[in-house]
C-alpha cells in the first residue's frame, strides 16, 4: 500500500529559543502540518509517533509529555527512540499493516535547554571500555574523518567546500539559522579542533520542531491531487563498538539505502534523483553519506562538487536547505527536517532555492555520534 | 527469557544476548534469518547510558540490521510487540525479532531515585513526589470510589506469587504468603505497602513474530497469532481525570478487540496477563480490559474467579508481583506467558480448562497510557 507525505510542518530554525518551552515548539510544528494538510488532528488524525531520546529532552519517561500539544490525548501514541526517518517508517508501517489512513509523525529538537551537550554525547559511550577515555566526544568525527580522507582519496579542502556551498545555500532558506556568505578557503583557515576536523566543519546546534503527516493512498487522493509519495524506505545499524565498526564507509547508510531503494524499485540510484538532502552534521558526512548512497561514486565525489553537480541547477542538487551546516543541527529531528526539504522541493514549494524540474528525491540520515544508525526515505511526485 | 534478578556481572549487552539466542533457540533460527529487530527498554537513566538502545543494539542481534527501539515508559512491555508486529503486517519483515531489556540494579542506591525525574518540572517536581505515593492516591481513590477492602486487594499478591512459584525465572515467587503477611508488610504511603508492589530487577526477554507465509515454510508446529492490537495516551496532566478508571486502557482495549472481532470480552476471552506492578493494579487492568464491570475485580477475585484453576485465569504466570518487574523485560510474563499457555508449553502454570484466546496489557508514563494484544492459539 503506498504511503503519502500530506502536510509538513516546519518551525524556523534558531540557535536558541528562550521565550518557547519544547511544548510550544511541538505545537508550533504541529499546528502548522495540520494547517498544511488543512486537517484537524482530534478528528483526522488517527496516530502519532514522536522520536525523542530521554536525555536530550531531561526527562525519565518524555513519551508522557507528547500528547497534549499534538493534538493525541486519548489516541494511539509512542515515541520511537531514534531518528525523524525511523519514525516515518513506524508511521508508514502503521499505514501499511491497515490500522491507520492518517499518522502524523513528530520530532524536535530543544539543544539551547543543553547545558552540557558533550557530556550528554558522552554518557552514550559505552560506559566500560569508551566513556573513561573522556574528551570532547567530536574527537570521534576527527578520527573518523581522517579514516575517511585516507580511504576515499577527498581531501580536507573538499570537505570545506562543502562547508561553503551548504552555508551560502542556506542564505535562499528563509528557515535556515547559520546562513553565510562564506568560501570555502574561509572554511579551511577555521582553526582545527579535532584534527583534521576543523570548527567550520561542524554543523553548530539549534533548536525546531518538525511534524510531518502521511496517508494512505486512499485518504491522500482526498487531500491533495498530487501528492509526495514515500516511494521507499529503510534504515540500519553498524556495531556499536566503536572499535568494530567501519570507519571509512557508512555502512548504516549503505544497509538504509539498500533497503530503500529496493522497496522503491531503484536500480540505478546515482541517475534517480533531482534532489538529495544528505546528512552533513560533520562537512566529511556529506561526501560519506553521497557515496555509500549510491548517489555518487567513489572517486568522482570530489570533482562533482568542484564542477558545481551538487548545486542547485547542477546535476543532483545537494542539500539545496543549506543542510544542517546552513541550518543547524537538531538532533534526531534532522532527519524529518531533511525529508520535510525533498518533500517542499518536489511540491515546488521551496522559493528562492527550488530544484527545477525536481520529480524524485532522496534524504539521507544519521544519528550523530556516537552511533552508527541511519536511515533513507526515497520521495516522489506523479504516478 | 532470562532469570529475573538482581544481575550485577551481566552488562545490558549480555541480558539482551541471552534472550535473544533462547528466543533463537527455541524457534530454530539464527540471526541471519531475521529480517527486523525492535527493543524496548524503560528510561535510559536506569542503564546509565544515553541512546541506550544504540548501546545494546548489538546484543540484540542488530548488527547491520535495520533496529529500531520504541518506547511508551511502563507500556513498552507490551508495545513493543505491537511494533514488531506491524513490521511483519506492513509487509516490511518477514521475520522479525523483539528485545526487551531492563537493567535497574545499576541504580544507585535503588532505581527510584530515576523517577525523580518524570514529573512536569514546574508543576510536579517540586514537590518531590516518587511513583508509590502517586500510585498511593490512584489506589486510594480505586478504593474509595467502589468501597473495596485492603483485604481483597491484597488477595491479589497472594495470588501472584503463588503462582509465580511454577515460574522459572520467578525472583519472588512464594508459596506460603497469606492475606496476612501482606497486610502486616510495612507501609510506604498507605495504601500501599511493601508487599503490594512488585520488585525492581533485571532481566530480558525476546520473542520471534512471523509471517504466516514464514510460519508455513518454517513449519512451525504451535503457532500462536496476534489479532488484535491497541495503545492509548491519555493527557500528560494526570491530575486533571479521575484516577479510579483507565479510560486509556478501555479505549486501547476496544481498539484490540475490534481488530479481533470481540464483541463480548467477558465471554470471548478465556484468559488474562494484566499488567501488575502493583496488587491493585491488576484488578484496575481486569475492569479496563472490559473483563468485568468497575469495581467488580475485588470481587472475581475473592471468588476464586481468577485463579489458575477459576474460570477467568489472571495472571497465571505469576505476573510482575511474582516473578518480577525489570520494566520492558516483563514482555515474557506478559506476551510471553500468553505465547506459552496457548501453545501448551506453560509447563506447570499450563491452565487446566481449554483456552483459545488470551489478553494482555502493559501500562506506562504518568499512569497515563497502555497497550494491549489480543493472542489466539
Amino acid at each position: 500500500m503506498r504511503v503519502a507525505i500530506v502536510g509538513i510542518g516546519l518551525t524556523p530554525f534558531r540557535p536558541s529559543t528562550p521565550e518557547f518551552s519544547w511544548k510550544e515548539l511541538m505545537y508550533d510544528a504541529a499546528t502548522r502540518a495540520y494547517a498544511d494538510a488543512d486537517l484537524d488532528p482530534r478528528r483526522d488524525v488517527q496516530s502519532f509517533v514522536t522520536c525523542a531520546e530521554d536525555y536530550w529532552e531531561g526527562f525519565g519517561i518524555f513519551d508522557e509529555f507528547v500528547p497534549d500539544q499534538l493534538g493525541a490525548a486519548m489516541r494511539p501514541t509512542c515515541t520511537v527512540c531514534g531518528d525523524g526517518i525511523q519514525g516515518l517508517a513506524q508511521g508508514a508501517m502503521q499505514i501499511q499493516s491497515g490500522l491507520f489512513d492518517v499518522v502524523a509523525v513528530e520530532s524536535h529538537s530543544k539543544a539551547s535547554d543543553l547545558l552540557t551537550y558533550p557530556h550528554i554525547v558522552q554518557h552514550a559511550l559505552d560506559p566500560i571500555l569508551n566513556k573513561p577515555l573522556r574528551g570532547h566526544p567530536n574527537y570521534l568525527g576527527g578520527l573518523e574523518m581522517d579514516a575517511y580522507l585516507r580511504a576515499s582519496g577527498n581531501t580536507a579542502r573538499d570537505c570545506a567546500a562543502v562547508v561553503a556551498k551548504n552555508r551560502t545555500g542556506a542564505l535562499k532558506n528563509p528557515i535556515a539559522a547559520y546562513g553565510a556568505k562564506l568560501t570555502a578557503e574561509e572554511a579551511e583557515r577555521s582553526p582545527p579542533q579535532f584534527d583534521p576536523l576543523r570548527t567550520l566543519d561542524q554543523a553548530a546546534l539549534a533548536d525546531a520542531g518538525v511534524v510531518l503527516v502521511l496517508a494512505s493512498e486512499r485518504k491522500a487522493r482526498q487531500f491533495s491531487a498530487n501528492p509526495v509519495w514515500l516511494r521507499g524506505f529503510g534504515w540500519g545499524t553498524d556495531s556499536p563498538n566503536l572499535e568494530a565498526r567501519d570507519w571509512t564507509t557508512a555502512k548504516y547508510t549503505e544497509i538504509a539505502a539498500a533497503a530503500a531503494y529496493r522497496m522503491a524499485g531503484i536500480t540505478k540510484p546515482e541517475k534517480a534523483f533531482q534532489v538529495a538532502e544528505v546528512e552533513d552534521r560533520f562537512s566529511y558526512k556529506e561526501l560519506q553519506h553521497l557515496e555509500a548512497a549510491g548517489l555518487s561514486k567513489k572517486g568522482e565525489t570530489a570533482k562533482r562538487l568542484k564542477k558545481g553537480d551538487f548545486a542547485v541547477g547542477g546535476g543532483l542538487a545537494v542539500n539545496p536547505s543549506g543542510g544542517s551546516l546552513g541550518c543547524g543541527y537538531i538532533l534526531d529531528a534532522s532527519g524529518l527536517h531533511r525529508v520535510a526539504e525533498v518533500a517542499l522541493q518536489l511540491r515546488g514549494e521551496a522559493g528562492s532555492r527550488q530544484v527545477h524540474r525536481a520529480r524524485n528525491g532522496v534524504a539521507v540520515s544519521w544519528r550523530g555520534l556516537p552511533t552508527a544508525t541511519g536511515g533513507v526515505a526515497v520521495l516522489g511526485v506523479g504516478k | 527469557m532470562t532469570l529475573f534478578r538482581r544481575r550485577l556481572k551481566e552488562t545490558p549487552k549480555e541480558l539482551c544476548w541471552e534472550a535473544t539466542r533462547m528466543a533463537l533457540d527455541a524457534a530454530k533460527l539464527e540471526m541471519k534469518d531475521i529480517d527486523a529487530v525492535v527493543t524496548g527498554s524503560a528510561p535510559d537513566a536506569f542503564d546509565g547510558v544515553h541512546m541506550k538502545g544504540e548501546y545494546y543494539a548489538d546484543g540484540c542481534g542488530g548488527f547491520r540490521k535495520p533496529i529500531t527501539r520504541v518506547f511508551t515508559g511502563g507500556g513498552t512491555g507490551v508495545f513493543s510487540p505491537i511494533a514488531a508486529w506491524w513490521h511483519v503486517a506492513s509487509g516490511l519483515a518477514d521475520i522479525a525479532l523483539v528485545v526487551n531489556e531492563e537493567k535497574m540494579s545499576s541504580c544507585y542506591p535503588h532505581a527510584q531515585s530515576v523517577f525523580a525525574h518524570i514529573w512536569d518540572p514546574i508543576l510536579d517536581r517540586p514537590l518531590n513526589p516518587n511513583l508509590v505515593w502517586i500510585f498511593a492516591m490512584e489506589m486510594n481513590r480505586y478504593m474509595t470510589v467502589h468501597k473495596i477492602k485492603k483485604e481483597d486487594i491484597a488477595r491479589v499478591a497472594v495470588k501472584n506469587k503463588r503462582n509465580a512459584v511454577a515460574h522459572p525465572a520467578a525472583q519472588l515467587a512464594d508459596a506460603k504468603i497469606t492475606v496476612e503477611d501482606v497486610l502486616n508488610s510495612e507501609v510506604l504511603a498507605w495504601p500501599v505497602q511493601r508487599l503490594d508492589i512488585s520488585p525492581p530487577s533485571d532481566g530480558a526477554s525476546a520473542l520471534i513474530l512471523a509471517s504466516e507465509d514464514a510460519v508455513k515454510r518454517l513449519k512451525v508446529e504451535t503457532p500462536v497469532w496476534f489479532s488484535g492490537v491497541g495503545w492509548c495516551i491519555d493527557s500528560t496532566m494526570w491530575t486533571d481525570r479521575d484516577l479510579y478508571f483507565p479510560r486509556y486502557l478501555a479505549q486501547a482495549s476496544q481498539m484490540a478487540y475490534k481488530q479481533a472481532k470481540i464483541d463480548n470480552p467477558r465471554k470471548q476471552i478465556d484468559f488474562a496477563e494484566p499488567y501488575d506492578p502493583f496488587d491493585y493494579k491488576e484488578l484496575h487492568h481486569m475492569e479496563g480490559l472490559l473483563l468485568c464491570g468497575k469495581g467488580e475485580a475485588a470481587k472475581l477475585t475473592r471468588e476464586g474467579v481468577t485463579e489458575r484453576d477459576g474460570d477467568l485465569p489472571t495472571c497465571p504466570s505469576g505476573g510482575l508481583l511474582g516473578v518480577g518487574n525489570p520494566i520492558a523485560a516483563t514482555m515474557g510474563t506478559k506476551v510471553g506467558e500468553l505465547y506459552w499457555q496457548l501453545s501448551g508449553q506453560a509447563g506447570k502454570r499450563q491452565i487446566p480448562k481449554e483456552i483459545h484466546t488470551g489478553v494482555t496489557n502493559a501500562w506506562g508514563d504518568l499512569m497515563q497510557f497502555s497497550s494491549v494484544v489480543v493472542m489466539r492459539a
